[in-house]
């Protein structure tokens, strides 16, 4: 039997990581040079929540899905360019600032409001996605902060797995220390998963479905709501790349015999 | 006056203190001590009074919440616990370990108490105001950061600080009581993945990251994917070394291509794997950014094995390349290793 679930992902966008990053402080603190120009993606670890949210949407008829982003709405109408060709889903947009120094905790308020709002949400039925951490924070703080202010106290964190019954309770695999999972079963939403890689492989473009998605993108784009994160106390005493570079030493005449013996040598030194 | 509390639970057997834990002891009596500020340590376990035995000679005032439910480690539980805790404590700076445990319920802790949280923290300093040392953007940024409000959470990178050593007296513990939601989760247990072989060991002194040369054609024309894995197994064999893989060779299986049975997403590094700490390193047949850049961010003394002598990922990232194939080099190193042993 199917269940109806509501799926609610928070994705953010991230430069793409093959960019090089220079940090410089503005006015509004820090941030990266050139930030607006840089390709962006969407969040990694988001962008497996929002595919496992497809998945398990189709799985249950019924359901639905929406993906909440906050950024730039320049930058995020260029990622949904590719990124509504892979799963559908409805963007509720939020037009903020991009990058990893503004205040988890602001910016969870902001998706809180938001989803708190959506039309046609049933908390009942809510199952709140994103990444486990961001690959720009990377605080791993922003989906709980929303899923407190939602009143939601089962969360679940570097989830990698989740098989629904059909009494709508749930088996979980969250990461954990040593290469584990933990598995737990939940009697059923409201939850918080924050997700890992999860077992999905990034779906294939599909035009259908980013022609399909992009008729209410655009027009939830051109209506995004802007938001203006608070500092909440929060300031930065020094922003910096790190400095160390290691002089390589290239060993380009050694026999496999010769780096063998040098390898183990040097693994058993202390 | 700052009020420290270091929040602490108990490792899988239940009877003692995280790995984790007793390093964040070291680094509130670290803070403590710097900023003349009173620490109180709270613990999450269902023995506490077991747990607590190495922290008698902490000389602190020690709390505790107690009890089956606090076993396992699952949101509702734990985040009522902590926020016990810290109230019983009227603590403005709360440091806690990033493990998975905390990791999952600090920052609703925090947002119930009204604070505010930073995670994976590297250092604390500061002599007047408290200063944190975290990284953005996965390892490639790195900030120094403050905050004027309080409660103020600090979640704590494992291996950046020492583990508090105590004498295992019995300790005087205050319990505190706690007040459960209704539990709708139930936590079964733990799973290994399921290809069997434990290959990721966070305490190992040595990572082998295994990027996705070792699946590629080799001089004969062929694959040698079962080769490449009993070379690698054989490695983590003779060294003890935990096993890191490039996101290219893991996701290999995805795509219907050769993969190594024993590889999974948790071994995977860099930018959207994990950032391990070892004291060593050795890449085998890995050319990209991700795990020298990102995935080797605190490995202490790296090298590499490529067959690519002008790899820009490698220069500057590693004390040593050696430009060779690594299935002989592979191949000798265990062999030496199994003849060390015998």
């Amino acid at each position: 039997m199917a269940n109806v679930l509501h799926i609610v992902v928070c994705a953010g966008i991230v430069p793409d990581p093959l960019q090089t990053l220079e940090p410089v402080t503005g006015p509004t603190g820090p941030g990266l040079k050139n930030e607006m120009v840089l390709p962006a993606v969407l969040d990694p670890w988001a962008a497996s929540a929002l595919y496992e949210a497809a998945a398990l949407a189709a799985k249950n008829p019924g359901s639905k899905l929406w993906l909440v982003s906050l950024g730039p709405k320049a930058k995020l109408q260029q990622v949904m360019m590719t990124v509504a060709q892979k799963v559908p889903f409805e963007l509720v947009p939020i037009d903020g600032p991009i990058g990893g120094f503004p205040d988890a905790h602001s910016t969870a308020a902001v998706l809180a409001e938001t989803i708190a709002a959506l039309p046609g949400l049933d908390r009942a039925k809510l199952l709140l996605f994103g990444g486990w951490e961001s690959a720009t924070r990377g605080a791993g703080v922003t989906l709980q902060l929303v899923g407190e202010r939602l009143g939601i106290t089962d969360q679940f964190q570097g989830v990698d797995q989740i098989d629904l019954h059909d009494d709508g309770s749930f088996e979980v695999l969250e990461r954990v220390e040593g290469g584990k999972h933990q598995v737990s079963v939940c009697g059923g939403a409201p939850a918080v998963l924050g997700w890992a890689t999860g077992n999905l492989a990034e779906p294939r473009n599909n035009p259908q479905v980013g022609m399909a998605n992009m008729r209410t993108i655009m027009p939830a784009l051109a209506k995004a709501k802007i938001a203006k994160l608070d500092a909440n106390g929060l300031s930065y005493v020094s922003v910096s790349l790190p400095k160390q570079q290691r002089e390589t030493r290239v060993v380009k005449d050694l026999t496999p015999d010769q780096i063998a013996a040098e390898l183990v040598e040097w693994i058993g030194a202390e | 006056m700052e009020n420290i509390l270091v929040l602490t639970h108990a490792d899988e057997s239940g009877s003692a203190l995280s790995k984790a834990s007793l390093e964040a002891v070291t680094a509130g009596k670290e803070l403590s001590a710097r900023l003349s500020a009173p620490l109180t340590i709270g613990i999450v376990a269902a023995d506490a009074t077991a747990a607590a035995e190495v922290l008698t000679s902490a000389g602190t005032r020690l709390l505790a919440v107690s009890g089956d439910a606090f076993a396992q480690a699952r949101y509702a539980s734990d985040a009522a616990a902590a926020e016990a805790l810290c109230h019983a404590a009227n603590a403005s700076i709360v440091l806690a370990p990033g493990t998975s445990r905390f990791t999952r319920v600090a920052a609703g802790v925090a947002h119930r108490l009204g604070g505010f949280i930073d995670t994976h923290i590297t250092a604390l300093s500061g002599t007047e105001n408290v200063e944190a040392s975290r990284w953005f953007y996965r390892q490639r940024v790195e900030a120094v950061l403050s905050r004027s409000t309080r409660p103020w959470f600090l979640l704590l990178d494992a291996g950046t600080h020492a583990a508090f050593a105590g004498d295992g007296q019995p300790a005087q513990i205050e319990q505190v009581s706690v007040e459960l939601p209704v539990l709708r989760t139930t936590v079964s247990g733990f799973r290994a993945p399921e290809q069997g072989q434990q290959t990721i060991r966070p305490d190992a002194k040595i990572l082998l990251v295994a990027g996705a040369g070792w699946t590629k054609k080799q001089p004969d024309g062929q694959v040698h994917v079962s080769e490449a894995g009993e070379l690698i197994l054989g490695f983590l064999r003779g060294t003890g070394a935990s096993l890191g893989s490039s996101k290219s060779l893991v996701d290999q299986g995805g795509e219907g291509n050769s993969v190594l049975p024993f590889l999974t997403h948790l071994n995977q590094i860099g930018q959207t794997g994990s950032t391990p700490r070892h004291a060593k390193g050795l890449s085998t047949c890995c050319h990209g950014e991700e795990p020298h850049v990102v995935g080797w961010r605190f490995i202490g003394d790296r090298r590499a094995i490529s067959l690519d002598p002008n790899c820009g990922w490698t220069r500057g990232k590693a004390d040593v390349v050696y430009v060779a194939d690594a299935f002989p080099v592979m191949a000798k190193v265990n062999a030496l290793l199994e003849a060390k042993k015998a």
